[in-house]
């Protein structure tokens, strides 16, 4: 029973969003409201399963929509005049929605109206017609994804329909995805052993957990002649899946490393090359994300044709403001206090205190809804891996401001002067540099960096004014880890971290796995007090 | 032992007066409390009590952290986490002694073990329903998590900031594992609904009281102890570590022990802070442990004035009475002023208040000497002996 | 077992015959017996530098030595490796013929009895001149001791007695933040001696000192002299040659040249890189 519903709703739901494509290039259909008609016209289930059968001969797979409230006993007929509606709601009064596009057309009393009951046999019908008008859609993607839905159910009553669909399939994935979900029918059928051998080959073939769970199924009900195959197919599968689940936590593990090396990489300036403990780098974080809120805000009331472009808009202005932001720090706070790291940890802590208090009280304290446009929606499959899109530009990003922050500070003169400036600032300020200039520049760079960052987090976490506070142990841990003052160690350390936290979870949790992480960081330092990459010798001391 | 050595080192008359108000508020506020009627004009009401007793845990909540941080110059950004495990340690004995009262009546289980499906307590609970256990391991558990971090973390020479970054981390990591339902000390609730302590019902105004005075005890007895290390040789040495540790070590001594014993001192202390803290408020859970807790108290200590005693007492005291004051009528405005505070503070006020007032003192009387001495030698010479520097 | 006792019986374990004539090795054992210091072949290097090149040096006991050379030449980089700052990548260090240096950290070396005065003088500003000299007196180093130590009178006197040695009587009771640079050298050089140390290793002790400064540093250092070994780093030529004593120029991480001041100054190498012509 619960099978049969979520298969039909399952059916629906890839049928509904393709069909919608497709209703406004055919007009309204008489043929299909005729036969939509039938289904409350006729009495006894006999003549319900005929009166079905007439809607999938009119081909329309808009009649789909009917078939799966019919299962779900939504339909009803009308009393005084015996049209049919799809009815919601419950009481006394109910909303009557148009059986083939499913708008409100008005609402009757529930004593005017009655059900058209079905029972499980007219339910089967209703399932295969789904099937069959899905499956023989024009659309190949439209069939595709009912094969799918074949595949993730497989079921032996729908062998009739999975064959009839293979006679007239031309499209050659179609048929792969029918040939599937034809096998992982069989297996669950009675039919004799050479062919269900033949049908754990291909689902062997075919791989990933899907198979693994309908490999063991079979092997519960299977006799011994069969239980061998079985048993070299789960362990061919389950091989496979071994090596996919790696992929997929070194996927997993990148991602989260990207992310951390986002909200990490502008400490890395700061911090690593500057020395300046910013405590309020997070806060540099959450200015851009708040960025990217209002232009997304701005974008959707006045120009909702660019709304995709906010993004891109939102980059330049996040680092602009949290560059600004920065800028004012360095010269109103920190400037006083170089040489003191203590002091200014506490003093950046202040600020971010105030920082995150003025956000809370401009757009309140609870999050804002930043919506991802649509290239970075949805996701893809490699093979075994689910890769979400916005997860994939995440990473590419952050590689993208990392290369690009490498060559500022390699091959540009403001990085050349900055990394004067660090090393020896008596030096550089003889050698007619400007240091404070320098100075303010860098911190301003660094936390415009941050700010582009939250552009990105801002795809991925709840933009709350608390934003912050949770990137920036993690950002800390990541610089000090890596190495200060070397961009190379930020990144190491990055990933290294993410994919160290993600194979960790499995095991110990996701909560459990951050603290070995944590645990292991500080244990870490005290054995290299200067990271992974650090300098050594006689330059440290002094 | 270390009194009477203080005794003999000669005591500051700062320090007497300071442990002289100590005491004197400790008795008198609960006694006009429980002794005068409500409606009598010195009575002091219950929550003011409740209040104050709050302050003192951390007044020396904060002069645990003045221990290492202006004395031995280690910026410990994890001291909440130490209160915190003295506090669940009161906590976990106040949990056993609900015994059966709890909603599921259990003798044995507290209720959200018994919510969790347990079937037995865990071993890490044994003992604490006897209060004698219990008090030890306020002292024990955090004095055992400041050694063993402090013992790697020294002994490597982890320094500034690192050092201050690494206890962020602890009390962070702290913080997440207390939030797991089964670490078994009650997940995101934390403990509470406590009944009695040591038979006395926590909510009786005489119990009040007497964790009231407790508090104050507590108190005077960290400022005698840390104004008697201070005075003695270690003392020095400890501000020898702060200002130059490597020459501490070319001299023989090895700063990271006197860094390891301040630290598990000071991890003691704010343990016993923080176990008298939770009866007086009635809950722990893993929010103290958060690292902005612990940020804050180090900007209690700095307003205070941090490598003076009474310093940290006078800050805790200060701006968690601002704490309360702002938030009772302007909640939002209360971060721009801790905010403000932590910037204005280190800017214009880097010793504190008392440091500067002390200052401001020495600057006064030297400038009363040399102007007596442009009167005439004589006079300096027969007039009183200037005070040794302190 | 001490390090000691291992290297005394080495020579039991090579069996070496009685009366016979001393063995190679035997003979740089008996050498190094006799000095106070006795650095063998040790090289370090930092990042790919040698800072240190197969440096051989040896200090007899209660002898004064002055070593120069030019920047970079390793004088700090050796002061380091005595006092177990930094560890050679090889090569022998030992104290009194019989301690391996290189098994200790820097407190252990310390109480041992090697005291040493950084380039830079390190005082500690928060204290007065007579709580710097008290915590550097020599006596237990264990914190508990320190907790419940007392100050009796023979401390008193010798921080009175050190006071008078190095001229800072007046300053007892300043603090060590107030006093002028040449002060602060003489006040490290006063927590030296508190220390009572076998050997000093005395870092620059004139820079940025008045010459009248100077030679009464000259004069304090030749006094501390009569009663321990000294190490004195330093590049005032007039000062090493006030001193009196045996000279060792260092050049590039090694021994450039060794002997007395004149020897020293007109080695035609010692012109060449360091004196100049």
């Amino acid at each position: 029973m619960v099978l049969i519903r979520t298969i039909i709703a399952a059916l629906f739901i890839v049928f509904s969003a393709l069909a919608a494509q497709t209703a406004s290039a055919q007009d309204d259909d008489p043929a299909l409201r005729q036969a939509i008609a039938g289904l409350g016209a006729e009495k006894g289930y006999s003549k319900l399963r005929k009166a079905i059968g007439i809607v999938v001969e009119t081909g329309d797979p808009r009649g789909a929509r009917v078939l799966d409230a019919l299962s779900e006993g939504d339909v009803y007929r009308r009393e005084t005049d015996g049209a049919v509606f799809i009815v919601s709601g419950r009481g006394k009064q109910l909303t009557l929605l148009d059986p083939v596009t499913g708008d409100e057309t008005g609402t009757a009393a529930k004593s005017d109206l009655k059900k058209v009951r079905v029972n499980n046999s007219v339910r089967r019908s209703v399932r295969e017609a789904i099937g069959a008008l899905t499956l023989g859609a024009k659309d190949p993607g439209v069939r595709m994804s009912a094969a799918r839905t074949m595949i993730d159910n497989p079921d032996p009553d729908s062998l009739d329909a999975i064959d009839t669909a293979l006679d007239k399939e031309t499209d050659a994935d179609v048929r792969d995805a029918l040939q599937q979900a034809r096998a992982g029918a069989i297996i669950l059928s009675d039919r004799d052993v050479s062919e269900k051998v033949s049908a754990i080959e291909t689902i062997r073939d075919m791989g990933g957990q899907q198979a693994l769970s309908l490999l063991v199924r079979a092997r519960s009900g299977a006799g011994a002649e069969m239980r061998e195959a079985t048993d070299a197919a789960i362990a061919s599968v389950r091989k496979r899946l071994q090596y996919w689940s790696l992929g997929q936590n070194v996927w997993y593990g990148l991602s989260l490393g990207s992310v951390l090396l986002l909200a990490a990489i502008g400490l890395a300036i700061t911090f690593g090359v500057m020395g300046v403990i910013n405590m309020a780098h997070g806060e540099m974080v959450m200015l851009g994300a708040y960025t990217t809120f209002m232009v997304q805000e701005i974008m959707r009331t006045s120009f909702p044709g660019l709304l995709d472009w906010s993004l891109p808009i939102a980059l330049p202005l996040a680092f602009l403001v949290a560059g600004a932001v920065g800028f004012a720090m360095e010269r109103g706070v920190i400037r006083f206090l170089y040489g003191r790291p203590l002091e200014t940890l506490l003093a950046t802590w202040g600020v971010s205190l105030i920082l995150q208090q003025t956000v809370r009280t401009i757009f309140g304290p609870t999050n804002r809804e930043v919506s991802n446009p649509s290239y970075m929606s949805g996701a893809f499959q490699l093979g075994e891996l689910s890769i979400t899109w916005n997860r994939l530009w995440i990473v590419v990003f952050a590689l993208v401001v990392f290369g690009v922050l490498l060559y500022a500070m390699n091959r540009t003169s403001l990085g050349l002067k900055m990394r004067a400036v660090t090393q020896n600032r008596r030096m550089a300020a003889a050698m007619g540099i400007r240091t404070p200039w320098v100075d303010a520049l860098t911190f301003a760079l660094g936390s415009g960096i941050a700010g582009i960052a939250g552009v990105a987090l801002s795809q991925i976490d709840n933009v709350s004014p608390n934003l912050g506070q949770g990137y920036i142990i993690d950002s800390f841990m990541v610089v000090v880890f890596g190495g200060v003052g070397n961009l190379w160690g930020t990144l190491i350390g990055a990933l290294s971290l993410g994919v160290a936290n993600k194979f960790l979870e499995p095991f110990a949790g996701a909560v459990l796995g951050k603290i070995f992480v944590l645990v292991f960081i500080i244990l870490f330092i005290q054995k290299r007090p200067r990271g992974l990459f650090a300098l050594k010798g006689r330059a440290v001391e002094t | 032992m270390i009194v009477g050595h203080l005794l003999r080192g000669g005591l500051n008359r700062w320090i007497v007066l300071s442990l002289a108000i100590i005491l004197t508020i400790g008795v008198a506020i609960p006694a006009l409390n429980l002794l005068l009627p409500w409606n009598h004009p010195l009575h002091v009401p219950t929550y003011i009590v409740a209040l104050f007793g709050k302050y003192l845990c951390y007044a020396l909540l904060a002069l645990s952290l003045d221990l290492v941080w202006g004395y031995v110059g280690i910026l410990s950004l994890g001291h909440g986490a130490f209160f915190a495990l003295g506090g669940y340690a009161m906590g976990m004995y106040l949990m056993r002694q609900i015994g059966s009262r709890g909603v599921y009546g259990d003798p044995i289980l507290p209720d959200f073990m018994v919510f969790l499906n347990w079937k037995e307590l865990p071993w890490f609970w044994y003992g604490f329903d006897q209060f004698w256990f219990a008090a030890l391991m306020v002292m024990i558990v955090p004095g055992l998590l400041a050694f063993v971090f402090g013992w790697f973390a020294f002994r490597s020479r982890v320094t500034g900031v690192y050092l201050s970054i690494i206890t962020q981390a602890m009390t962070y990591a702290l913080m997440l594992a207390f939030f797991r339902n089964n670490m078994g000390f009650g997940g995101n609730n934390g403990l509470t609904d406590f009944k009695d302590i040591l038979g006395f019902s926590v909510q009786a105004g005489e119990t009040r009281g007497a964790l009231f005075f407790a508090s104050a005890i507590a108190l005077a007895l960290g400022v005698l102890f840390v104004s008697a290390l201070g005075a003695s040789r270690y003392g020095k040495l400890m501000i020898a570590v702060r200002d130059a540790e490597a020459r501490t070590r070319f001299i023989g001594y090895r700063p990271e022990y006197v860094k390891l014993f301040a630290f598990v001192a000071s991890a003691v202390m704010a343990g016993i802070a923080g176990a008298l803290y939770v009866p007086q408020v009635g809950i722990i859970n893993p929010g103290e442990f958060a690292p902005a807790n612990s940020i804050e108290v180090v900007v209690w200590t700095a307003v205070g004035g941090r490598g003076t005693i009474i310093g940290p007492i006078i800050g805790a005291i200060l701006v968690n009475a601002g704490k309360s004051w702002l938030t009772g009528f302007a909640p939002e405005f209360w971060l721009f002023a801790l905010g403000g505070l932590f910037v204005a503070v280190t800017l214009f006020l880097p010793k504190g208040i008392v440091g500067t007032a002390i200052d401001g003192w020495d600057g006064l009387r030297r400038m009363r000497e040399s102007r007596r001495r442009e009167r005439g030698e004589d006079e300096t010479m027969t007039g009183h002996q200037p005070e040794a520097a302190e | 077992m001490t390090e000691a006792a291992m290297i005394e019986e080495r020579p039991v374990l090579e069996q070496a015959p009685p009366h016979a004539v001393l063995t190679e090795d035997e003979a740089q054992e008996k050498r190094r017996r006799e000095t106070i210091l006795y650095l063998d072949g040790v090289s370090v290097s930092f990042d790919g530098f040698k800072a240190i090149n197969n440096l051989s040096f040896l200090l007899g006991k209660g002898e004064m030595r002055a070593i120069i050379g030019p920047n970079g030449a390793g004088k700090t980089t050796m002061m380091d490796i005595i006092t177990g700052k930094t560890r050679p990548d090889e090569g022998e260090v030992f104290f009194d013929g019989a301690v391996d240096l290189t098994k200790h950290d820097e407190p252990a070396i310390a109480t041992m009895g090697i005291g040493r005065k950084f380039q830079k003088p390190t005082v500690f500003e928060g204290h007065t001149v007579e709580d710097n000299l008290a915590l550097a007196l020599s006596g237990s180093r264990s914190i508990f001791a320190s907790i419940f130590h007392h100050r009796d009178a023979e401390e008193e006197n010798r921080i009175t007695e050190i006071l008078e040695t190095t001229r800072l009587s007046h300053l007892r009771h300043s603090s060590a933040a107030n006093l002028s640079h040449g002060q602060k050298q003489w006040l490290e050089i006063g927590m030296l001696l508190a220390q009572d140390p076998k050997v000093l290793l005395v870092d620059e002790p004139v820079a940025g000192m008045t010459d009248a400064e100077t030679a009464e540093t000259a004069r304090l250092l030749r006094d501390i002299a009569k009663d321990h070994s000294v190490v004195v780093v330093e590049h005032d030529m007039g000062f090493v040659r006030d001193l009196g004593v045996k000279v060792t120029c260092l050049h590039e991480g090694s021994v450039l040249s060794e002997g007395s001041i004149d020897h020293v100054s007109s080695d035609p190498k010692v012109v060449e890189v360091y004196l100049g012509r």
